[in-house]
């Protein structure tokens, strides 16, 4: 006997996802009020415990339209049984599916499209995101109806929770029998937030997010005598898959340095494009085109200085923030100069001279040895500030500048160097460069994992998988932040360990 | 204060007889309570009962209009010999707790009041945290009822039937003597539904009447040779009593069709799944009018064996659905059919899993497998194939493990560990119970092994550091504390001279519970003595190293005491005390009374944190020492940068320790504090013009600059 659809099944059952903080509780409250009043018995319940701290919570809740004889009622959702799912985050729809809980022929899908990352995304020392794409189109597939927005955004705007944009989501979708009108009359007879709410629920009936998708921000062309002359340089002397990725470098060396800067990171890239056999589709010039750029333009004081005091940084904070015009706000910045990074922005002899010395580490040390707060809308730290930010002009004869220039002239070497016998590991050694970044700690453990990587091309450079194992190595090196997995991968693959 | 506030919901709890009461599962509880006459009531808070304990706490002064005595007990074990109040004197009392652990605790208590036996109804309300959303270990409260003869009530979940089995549980138990245990399953504990209510009874007898004219028996005592007549008595007294009861009340149910060649029987508390399998399977219906026979026991311990025999002789086969292992009941079911030379076939874990929660899914495909051997004519739905499980989607779908809440004073805790060890190595750390057990979890994989409520110091209380080697680190919340740690943990550790460093959290409440009142709690509190602070306990069992820290957040602070506790040469344990309050209940506490200033027109200066996106390279040091809910990351708008950078929501609380960790742990600049000065005075609005006008100057001529080396 097969199954059949049940036309005397007169229940609804309905599941909400949602996380911690999330008002599904609210959400579920008001479905049960709701059902009340259109003459519904409704049964809900929740599974919170330690899922109530930032956690996964499933709200069920089963409709029966009120009768004479008690109906039994189940306590938790039943995959394929499920008529109405109601996910407040783009993944807690994608955990509904993979429990069963979407069915194709009863499931209306009612979902946020928005993210909330979880630790193992956040964490991760390069790009953990999960991709949000095999999610959407399981939904659309999996469910008899879906409607997915994002409803964060509606919320954020109307200066709301989430519940009521879906609530709202809720009564647009028509999979329950009721009127607007009972919604409505549930959000106003909890006598909370009642306005605020009413208008999420009026966003989320309407079934849009309001804001459409804005369309990528097409770069403006060069706007100055030497910015043009650039320009000309890159399509003359660059292919043109690495067009985009260099106009993007070139723009950026403008900013942090000078045309003359630009100019010797166009040259550099030249020398690669050269060595860069077309068979690669010109992968190894647009990506060296980035890290090369990333590289030149380092994070030292000075460029930190710079871009904390632009007029447009303070522009942003008070959007962040969400400041009001009529609010004042005050800004102070985290900056821990080490006397490693004072000497680094000091004229090289001077800087090595120090850093060197024992006697003046000992005793200047201890100045710098406390993290600084600095009150960046005050007029004093201001001004010292925009100070350091005008060194800029000197930077050529700094300590670091020298340092990452013998850097960045030794990691090309070896770039085209490589790229004369093997395209592909010449690649992976410019995909490596993406584990230099950072500030103190996390640039000098990212530079000995680097100088590792590069060390070990040279061991293996004769192998046949030699861009594999770059590859494998680069992905260790973002494993952990203690180097464990680098050092397995490297004895796994009997090298030596030590860079040096 | 606790997490949540049931003073509205209270109000329902004066409703009269015929009215219609709407509400939560542990509301409907207590009203049955109060029903049924009850003189005392006592507990210790913890999911999925926390709220039971909040709904008496916010019904105190009901409860004290009605003569009920409500008592928040310090654990388990105080609550259940609270129950020797019903030893002597017809007072009904009860006691509420999580269990299998709140069970384990009370367990001596138990033994004792189970042995000598009640006059008065003694109820035990369990909130069974088995299965999905459960935090404990899987174990059964069956065991202990059956091993101190405890009866078991395990009611179908709807509140009309919960709420006569409390009452029902009363007489039970006042007609055998014996206390009485009712289960609540964790859906339950928070099932929203509907009873007819009755009036409130006062307790005709109340603890003063009690007191006013004290009552003695030596044979309650659990001393020999009282000891073992009680042994005889549970036999021969009050195992037969209670059978008859169950019998001629009809606690238990013969539901669905008559006769039949196979059947099934049910815990109660599992009735509502089981019938929602059987309808998928097209034998029953939205009614549970179910077409094979079912007996359920709402009482699970004692078995009646006129009862199963009745049900189980004449058929072939009986589907025993009893969640968790072992399976007492099937046991017991099998000893009872062969004691009448029965030749009924038990089937219970042959077709069900033997362990795990028994959800739709799992009963259905054990109720068709049973029927396939044993009725195999029985038509039915077949389960439709489940669709393979998408590799993708699993690949995709990432994990959410529970972790401490934006702001949470726990976490520079954590991070001030995390960095220690860096400097140090690792160390061996004894978790606790609470929410500092969170630090086992990413982002902060500190802990080792976690022994119970309190049990952190004792935990560690093996490991004896060699001269100059490492010490041992224990945490424990200032619920375990006060819980068991004081005397378990610190008595211990002073007693056997142990060399051990341990952190109490003190962050002012029972916090992973929902946010109860404590000892140390420093909130005033109306029924309850508060500010009685943790390093005065401590130092009155012996602790002599004591380092208190009112500001977790000060990281450098946490590290280099937590250094020096692990390093100096004093012998002896070695406590820090980490003071700050809980944030979820503080922002509780906080929130209104800003409002209310700023509608005032008070000048309010709130913080919070932001990251700026065109300095953070995305390496996320900052996240893997933080783990905070509103320290996020976001997609780079950048075009070079492919790694998303971190990104502060809104829900920062402006808690202090993203910029704690960029100072201490030499990160990034790229943290910024922006303070938020709402209804600014005159002197804050020149201040900030002046500041503005002179800063756009710069500014403006720094962006000409700019703009003429541009590209």
């Amino acid at each position: 006997m097969r199954e059949i659809q049940s036309s005397s099944r007169r229940r609804i059952t309905i599941a909400i996802m949602a996380l911690g903080g999330q008002g599904g509780g609210v959400l579920a409250d008001w479905i049960i009020a709701m059902a009340g009043r259109e003459n519904y018995i409704a049964q809900g319940t929740s599974v919170p415990g330690v899922a109530q701290r930032t956690g996964a919570t499933i709200y069920y809740i089963e409709l029966f339209p009120k009768s004479d004889r008690p109906p039994v009622l189940a306590l938790s959702p039943m995959p394929g049984d499920i008529d109405i799912l109601i996910a407040a985050e783009l993944m807690e729809a994608g955990r509904a599916i993979l429990r069963g809980f979407v069915d194709r022929r009863r499931t209306t899908l009612i979902a946020s499209t928005h993210r909330i990352y979880a630790i193992s995304e956040k964490s991760a020392m390069g790009d953990g995101i999960a991709n949000s794409e095999h999610v959407l189109r399981s939904a659309t597939e999996r469910a008899r109806k879906f409607i997915g927005f994002d409803m964060e955004q509606v919320a954020d705007r109307i200066g709301t929770m989430i519940s009521p944009v879906l609530f709202g989501a809720l009564a647009a979708s028509g999979a329950l029998p009721f009127r607007r009108e009972s919604f409505e009359a549930a959000i106003r007879d909890s006598g909370i937030a009642v306005d605020v709410n009413l208008k999420g629920f009026a966003a989320g009936l309407a079934g849009e997010s309001g804001i459409s998708l804005s369309s990528p921000v097409i770069p403006s062309g060069p706007t100055t005598p030497a910015g043009r002359r650039l320009h000309a340089r890159i399509l003359a002397e660059l292919p043109q898959p690495a067009h985009a990725l260099a106009i993007e470098g070139v723009r950026r060396l403008f900013d942090y340095q000078d045309a003359a800067y630009a100019d010797l990171y166009l040259d550099r890239l030249r020398a690669i494009a050269a060595a860069d056999g077309a068979d690669g589709g010109r992968a190894l010039t647009s990506e060296a085109a980035r890290y090369l750029a990333l590289w030149m333009s380092y994070e030292d004081t000075i460029r930190v200085a710079d871009l904390k005091t632009r007029a447009s940084r303070i522009t942003r904070v008070h959007a962040e923030v969400r400041a009001l015009p009529e609010q004042v706000v005050h800004v102070t910045e985290f900056m821990h100069p080490r006397l490693q990074e004072v000497c680094d922005t000091m004229p090289a002899w001077v800087g090595r001279r120090i850093r060197d010395s024992k006697t003046f580490s000992t005793l200047l040390s201890p100045l710098f040895r406390n993290g600084r707060h600095v009150a960046s809308t005050k007029l004093g730290w201001f001004v010292f500030l925009r100070f350091i930010a005008g060194l800029r002009r000197w930077r050529r004869g700094t300590l670091r500048f020298q340092e990452e220039q013998a850097r960045i002239e030794a990691w090309l070497a070896l770039v085209c160097d490589a790229a004369k016998s093997d395209g592909v590991a010449a690649l992976e050694l410019v995909l490596s460069q993406r584990l230099v970044k950072g500030y103190g700690e996390t640039f000098a453990r990212g530079l000995r994992n680097f100088d590792r990587i590069l060390a070990a091309y040279r061991q293996v450079r004769t192998r046949p998988d030699c861009p594999a194992l770059l590859r494998e190595l680069r992905e260790a090196a973002l494993k952990d932040e203690e180097g464990r997995a680098l050092s397995g991968a490297m004895t796994q693959l009997g090298l030596m360990v030590d860079a040096a | 204060m606790a997490e949540r506030s049931f003073k509205a919901e209270v109000e329902k709890l004066r409703l009269g007889a015929g009215a219609d009461f709407g509400g939560e599962g542990i509301l409907a509880v207590t009203k049955a309570l109060l029903q049924a006459g009850v003189a005392y009531v006592g507990g210790y808070q913890g999911s999925p009962i926390s709220h039971l304990m909040d709904v008496f706490s916010d019904a105190n002064e009901l409860l004290q209009e009605s003569g009920v005595h409500f008592e928040a007990s310090a654990s388990e074990a105080a609550a259940a010999a609270m129950l020797a109040a019903s030893v002597n004197y017809p007072l009904r009392g009860a006691v509420v707790w999580k269990s299998v652990v709140g069970t384990n605790v009370a367990s001596d208590a138990l033994s004792n009041v189970a042995s000598g036996g009640v006059k008065g109804g003694a109820l035990i309300i369990i909130g069974e945290d088995y299965g999905e959303g459960s935090s404990i270990m899987q174990e059964r409260t069956h065991a202990f009822a059956m091993k101190s003869q405890i009866w078991l009530l395990d009611p179908r979940p709807n509140l009309t039937t919960i709420v006569d089995m409390v009452e029902r549980g009363f007489e039970l138990s006042e007609a055998s003597n014996t206390p009485v245990m009712l289960e609540l399953r964790v859906r339950t504990c928070h099932l929203q539904g509907h009873f007819t209510a009755k009036d409130n009874v006062r307790p005709s007898f109340t603890v003063s009447d009690a007191l006013n004219a004290p009552v003695r028996d030596i044979d309650r005592i659990v001393l020999p040779p009282a000891s073992f007549l009680h042994e005889v008595e549970k036999v021969e007294k009050r195992w037969p009593a209670a059978q008859r009861f169950i019998r001629e009340f009809g606690l238990n149910e013969f539901l669905g069709a008559e006769g039949g060649e196979v059947g099934i029987i049910v815990q109660g508390g599992l009735y509502n799944t089981l019938n929602r399998a059987l309808e998928l399977s097209g034998l029953s219906d939205e009614f549970g009018n179910s077409r094979l026979p079912i007996y359920v026991l709402n009482v699970t311990y004692p078995l009646i064996p006129e009862e199963v025999q009745a049900f189980c002789l004449g058929k072939s086969a009986v589907l025993i659905v009893e969640e968790g292992q072992p399976e007492f009941i099937e046991h017991e079911l099998n000893t009872l059919i062969r004691r009448v030379d029965g030749q009924t076939r038990v089937v219970g874990k042959a077709v069900l899993p033997r362990a795990g929660e028994y959800t739709g899914p799992v009963l259905r495909s054990g109720i068709e497998k049973f029927l396939k051997e044993f009725s195999p004519g029985t038509p039915m739905f077949s389960s439709h194939e489940s669709p393979p499980a998408d590799a993708q989607l699993v690949a995709e779908v990432p994990q959410r493990p529970p972790g401490f809440c934006t702001g949470c004073p726990e976490r520079p805790i954590f991070t001030a560990m995390k960095m220690v060890q860096r400097e140090l190595g690792d160390f061996h750390v004894s978790s606790d119970i609470g929410c500092n057990l969170f630090s086992i979890l990413p982002p902060f994989n500190i802990g080792n092994t976690t022994m119970g409520y309190g049990l952190s110091s004792a935990g560690a209380s093996a490991f004896k550091a060699a001269p100059g080697g490492k010490r041992a680190i224990a945490v424990m919340g200032d619920g375990g504390f006060w819980h068991n740690g004081l005397t378990s943990g610190f008595g211990n550790a002073v007693f056997n001279q142990d060399d051990n460093v341990v952190i109490v959290v003190d962050n002012g409440y029972s916090a992973a519970t929902g946010g109860q009142d404590l000892l140390s709690s420093t909130a005033d509190n109306l029924f309850r003595s508060t500010r009685n602070p943790i390093e005065k306990a401590l130092r009155g069992v012996g602790v002599d190293w004591i380092k208190p820290l009112t500001r977790t957040y000060d990281v450098p602070a946490m590290r280099a005491t937590l250094k020096e506790a692990l390093t100096t040469p004093t012998m002896g344990p070695k406590v820090i005390v980490a003071q700050s309050e809980c944030m979820l209940t503080k922002q509780r506490r906080i929130r209104p009374q800003i409002r209310k200033a700023i509608k005032a027109g008070k000048r309010v200066v709130h913080e919070r944190f932001g990251v700026d996106p065109d300095t953070c390279t995305g390496d996320h040091s900052c996240i893997r020492l933080s783990g905070c809910p509103s320290l996020s990351v976001k997609p780079s708008t950048d075009p070079l940068r492919t790694d998303p950078v971190a990104h502060v929501d809104n829900s920062c609380v402006g808690c202090g320790l993203c910029g704690e960790i960029s100072h201490a742990a030499v990160l990034c600049p790229s943290f910024y504090r922006a303070q938020i000065v709402t209804n600014p005075t005159w002197a804050d609005r020149i201040g900030g013009g002046m500041r503005t006008f002179l800063i756009g100057l710069l500014q403006h001529r720094a962006e000409r600059a700019l703009a003429r080396r541009a590209y």
